[in-house]
């Protein structure tokens, strides 16, 4: 996965940039079934590796392969990552090793959820019923997160963007044109 | 695409698969992984692959822009209906227990409503997405 991200980093042919980040995003995937979380595993490669690597390649298509050579000196942006980066990664020192028994997030919520959702919710899948009963609200509001995507690509770009709208000075297409847009 | 015979071919032979595959995502996501995120995900991506294989006005025809748009926004008034369903029945707001006539009916119930509902907003979008972006002409 690192070898990836500096490939990714590194590289200016966009094309290999966008399947990189396809191969990165299989790889993370791999790695949250090892850590046993199979649905996220399941997202992370249908929409990291497949839509999202999808919607890049039609992005290329309307676009040019190649990045143009930044002329600005980069020295800022590269402080900020690595001390961020060096920041996130002393945060790691603190937590508890992974599947520790005694670790604050197997201790509160997940006993119950685990012993308990079997005969509350009656569904095999712990992760669906957490995530559609007990976080209902979540779902609920991603899927209006999603929705509100969708509404701003479709007002941005969607059909008949360049008509006239009250708002705007003048028809940017004049109205006998209208049809051929 | 058009002159890609291959592609064209095996396209024709996967797709139905493909939908196949979201829809058994979508409903078995209560026994197995998966759910209606990525059951929406999988059945886009059938599209996305028809459109573009066989071009964004072909793929238009057989999902027109406004059925989509419908989809969109029939997702979230069922998931959000589905919660005011369980208000009127006595229960608090995206509570499923008063849905059916026992509490595991009406989690059964209320959890196959719901995901049904994001599967088709996320299904939508993606879809949506991806043929405006595309249908674009620079």
């Amino acid at each position: 996965m690192v070898a990836t991200a500096f490939a990714i980093i590194r590289l200016r042919n966009l094309f290999a940039v966008v399947i990189l980040s396809g191969i990165f995003s299989l790889l993370a995937a791999s790695l949250y079934v090892l850590l046993m979380a199979v649905d996220v595993a399941f997202t992370e490669a249908s929409v990291g590796a497949g839509i999202s690597t999808l919607l890049m390649l039609a992005t290329l298509a309307i676009t040019s392969e190649y990045e143009k050579k930044s002329r600005r000196s980069n020295w800022l942006p590269k402080v900020i990552v690595f001390v961020t980066g060096a920041v996130l990664i002393y945060g790691t020192l603190d937590m508890p090793l992974y599947g520790a028994a005694d670790a604050p997030a197997n201790l509160h919520l997940i006993p119950r959820f685990i012993l308990e959702s079997g005969t509350e919710i009656g569904i095999p899948n712990i992760v669906t019923s957490v995530l559609a009963s007990y976080r209902g609200y979540d779902t609920l509001g991603e899927t209006v997160v999603i929705f509100t995507a969708a509404i701003g690509v479709l007002v941005l770009l969607g059909r008949g963007h360049n008509r006239w709208r009250p708002g705007m000075r003048k028809p940017v297409v004049p109205e006998d044109r209208e049809e051929e847009v | 695409m058009n002159d890609h015979s291959i592609l064209r071919v095996v396209s024709k032979i996967m797709i139905p698969f493909i939908l196949l595959f979201a829809l058994y995502v979508q409903f078995h996501g209560d026994f197995g992984p998966g759910g209606g995120f990525q059951a929406g995900v999988i059945f886009a991506s059938a599209f996305i692959l028809y459109g573009l294989i066989f071009g964004i006005e072909n793929a238009r025809k057989v999902l027109p822009a406004n059925a989509t748009r419908i989809l969109l926004a029939c997702g979230v008034i069922l998931y959000a209906g589905v919660g005011v369903a369980g208000m009127f029945l006595g229960g608090n707001y995206l509570d499923y227990n008063v849905l059916a006539a026992t509490a595991t009916g009406g989690q059964h119930l209320g959890i196959f409503l719901v995901e049904f509902g994001v599967g088709t907003t996320v299904a939508a979008t993606m879809v949506t997405i991806f043929f405006v972006f595309a249908g674009q002409d620079f």
